[in-house]
């Protein structure tokens, strides 16, 4: 038994490898939240008068919701000191890249180091990468190769610059600034993230992806990420996360807004690695993002897939508004919490148009004395005749010490709708790993192997490359080609 | 190849093996029967090495080497398999990458070369013959769904797979209709070899039918009360436990 526990142990206080500091100089703003800093960064920016006027418009929103933080969540903190936090923090000097050679190598190292290469030669086949850091983005590759085909990717504060009509016309159109308190606070300070735009009928050739790198200290990352699928379009996108392990707390309050076209569809996977927090619970990220998709045409798909094993708590529910007559939504979730971690994460589905589909498969682990809640809303209006909607949420429980709590939220309108939902919860067997040892499978490679089989559904989901990663932060060798 | 001598073990608190002896020679097929509760599936999980039962007294020699303190993984890769009574369902983990994965932990510890993909798929395609099971079973994940006889077939597979030197064998024959025993011991059969030692445990003389053994046991209340031929077994057969608890008692 003693043997068994200590192999969790290990498990749930697994070494966080991404911890380390880049040691390069940035230009940042003092401390705090005031109108003078939402101007200064919108200068920095160089945005046009109508980005900084939504920008006020949500911070003096945001004044208005002091007492509006959300606390339904089942999750713990102290209260978070907004005006000590940093706003805006880029790595120095600030002059304009030509291309991916100018990039300060410093970064490239540190890029390097997390896995990430942004040099196009080694690149991953098939993947094009944004570098965010801290607050802006550092390099995009392979935008000439995407051009060819009209497809727009880049940094958000270069689409300002470059399609304004475009971001304009939709930023804010699934996230209005006046959301939630935290998307609130990011329509007010949000710095930089990534802009897609797939033309109508085109088939994105690669996937996309952005990687997100927290580095200066007391700095919050406030980055929004904005996809436009045109109609009859598909794209992949795939966003990466990792921060160095410091003892204080750093907020990351992003917001990520999708729209799909008719008949457009659009992936988008996660794989969140933010620094954890220490066995005590000292420090880590508090991961508190609203990601919302909108279904906007006829036939149009929209599937969430993440892997959140980061942060020291996770806040969100990656949504779907199923608008369009036959769209179809999907969440695809597994969240690992050890040590301390706590998560609170979900999705959900709005059935809005008529035999809108939506499906849901949760996979929670627990370990250390890890909080795992699955909270998710299936909400079939009066006018979606024929809509489906499956849910599955399964908890897997690690040592004794951790929980796992499910709130499902069911609100059906229309008589016409199909609604199942099935949840399971699970302990690690000793059955099960003793079962492994006997073949000669060591404690640690059974324990590995059985969450992977658990996290199946989901895990196959994601693109190869991320796969890869995902399971090996799940402590997981990949299943082999037998089989 | 296995000598135990004057084993004691408790389970949860209870003395359940009071001093058995046992000693199986390479080649050899030994039937351990007895009563329920006589302690047969605890001989089989002390062998295999499960920690929540605890040896209190005696010793399990294996090759000349004691067994006390070995892992379970350790006793697997050293050759000691065990066919589970209940077999257990492992959700997501598709049983042939499961025993290619301990294909080669035993190889790596035995310092021979690991199998890739194509090489184990050729070796395994050999071995699933001998149980007359088909791929698509192999390939599901580890015993979800599965009936159970195909539970116990997949049993053997595993053991023609991982060629293990000492089998233990524990009720393998519960829950089996006639046709499924037939396939499952001629499995075994053909794993019968000089170099490779069995223990079947079982409750019933019907299996030995199909597994002739060299030597049968009888369990009683912790201790082997009497061994013989196979012989043994029918005497068993027809005269009930009662008379060899009766018999041990005088």
């Amino acid at each position: 038994m003693s043997r068994t526990s200590s192999a969790l142990e290990r498990l749930a206080n697994r070494e966080y490898e991404y911890g380390f500091v880049t040691d390069i100089e940035s230009d940042s703003v003092p401390p705090g939240l005031s109108e003078d800093v939402i101007r200064t960064i919108s200068k920095k920016k160089n945005e046009p008068d109508w980005l900084l006027a939504w920008r006020l418009k949500a911070y003096r929103h945001w004044l208005t919701l002091a007492d509006a933080e959300p606390t339904w969540a089942n999750v713990h903190y102290d209260p978070i000191d907004y005006q000590k936090i940093v706003y805006y923090s880029a790595p120095r000097p600030k002059k304009k890249l030509e291309s991916l050679d100018e990039v300060d190598p410093e970064l490239l190292a540190t890029y390097e180091k997390l896995g990430i290469s942004l040099a196009e030669q080694k690149r991953l086949t098939g993947v094009a990468v944004d570098a965010v850091f801290d607050s802006v983005s550092v390099a995009t590759t392979f935008k000439k190769e995407l051009e060819k085909h009209g497809i727009i990717f880049c940094a958000f504060s270069e689409a300002v610059q470059r399609h304004p009509e475009l971001v304009r016309s939709y930023l804010g159109s699934v996230v209005p600034y006046a959301d939630n308190f935290f998307a609130t606070l990011n329509s007010a300070v949000f710095s930089d993230g990534s802009f897609v735009y797939i033309p109508k009928g085109v088939r994105c050739p690669m996937e996309l992806s952005t990687y997100f790198r927290i580095n200066a200290e007391n700095t919050g990352q406030f980055e929004r990420t904005l996809i436009v699928a045109d109609e009859g379009s598909y794209v992949s996108y795939l966003e990466g996360c990792t921060a160095p392990m410091r003892d204080e707390n750093q907020l990351h309050a992003a917001v990520v807004e999708l729209v799909a076209l008719g008949d457009a569809e659009i992936k988008y996977s996660t794989v969140q690695n933010w620094y954890p927090g220490d066995e005590e619970g000292r420090g880590g990220i508090y991961n508190f993002v609203t990601k919302r998709g909108k279904c906007a045409g006829a036939r149009s798909k929209i599937s969430w897939t993440q892997v959140e094993t980061g942060s020291a708590i996770t806040w969100k529910y990656p949504s779907c508004i199923l608008l369009g007559d036959g769209s179809i939504g999907a969440f695809y979730s597994v969240a690992l919490t050890a040590r301390r971690q706590q998560a609170d994460t979900g999705t959900k589905m709005y059935h809005i148009g008529k035999n809108t589909k939506s499906t849901i498969i949760s996979k929670g682990i627990s370990a250390g004395h890890g909080q795992n809640s699955y909270r998710g809303l299936v909400r079939i209006n009066k006018g979606a005749a024929g809509a489906r909607n499956y849910s599955q949420c399964d908890s897997l429980l690690l040592g004794d010490r951790c929980g796992a709590h499910t709130f499902p939220y069911l609100e059906v309108m229309n008589p016409s709708a199909t609604v199942e939902h099935e949840a399971t919860t699970s302990k690690i067997g000793e059955d099960q790993l003793f079962y492994c040892r006997q073949r000669g499978i060591s404690e640690e490679d059974a324990i590995s192997m059985i969450v992977n089989g658990f996290c199946k559904e989901v895990l196959r989901e994601l693109p190869m490359e991320f796969a890869v990663e995902a399971q090996n932060l799940l402590g997981v060798s990949l299943e082999g080609s037998v089989g | 190849m296995l000598k135990i001598t004057n084993l004691h073990a408790k389970v949860e608190g209870r003395e359940i093996l009071k001093g058995l002896d046992l000693e199986v020679r390479p080649g050899e097929v030994h039937a351990v029967m007895g009563p329920n509760g006589s302690g047969k599936s605890t001989l089989a999980n002390v062998i295999a090495g499960r920690e929540d039962y605890e040896v209190t007294g005696g010793e399990i020699l294996y090759r000349g080497e004691n067994l006390a303190g070995l892992s379970p993984e350790d006793r697997a890769r050293d050759g000691i398999f065990l066919a589970f009574q209940y077999p257990v369902e492992i959700p997501g983990v598709s049983n042939m990458y499961f025993l290619k994965a301990a294909k080669n932990a035993i190889l790596r510890h035995r310092g021979e070369d690991e199998l890739d993909a194509v090489d184990f798929l050729e070796f395994a395609r050999r071995k699933l013959k001998l149980v007359e099971m088909n791929e698509e079973l192999a390939n599901r994940p580890i015993n979800e769904g599965f009936s159970g006889g195909e539970k116990k077939r997949n049993e053997i597979f595993q053991m023609a797979v991982l060629e293990p030197t000492l089998c233990v064998l524990d009720e393998t024959d519960s829950g089996l209709d006639i046709d499924a025993l037939r396939v499952v011991a001629s499995g075994v059969n053909a794993l019968r070899s000089p170099e490779r030692a069995m223990l079947l445990i079982t409750h019933y003389q019907r299996l030995l039918e199909y597994i002739v053994p060299d030597f049968v046991h009888v369990l009683s209340d912790g201790r082997i009360v009497r061994s013989g031929g196979k012989e043994l077994a029918l005497e068993l057969e027809e005269k009930g436990y009662a008379w060899i608890e009766e018999h041990a008692a005088a």
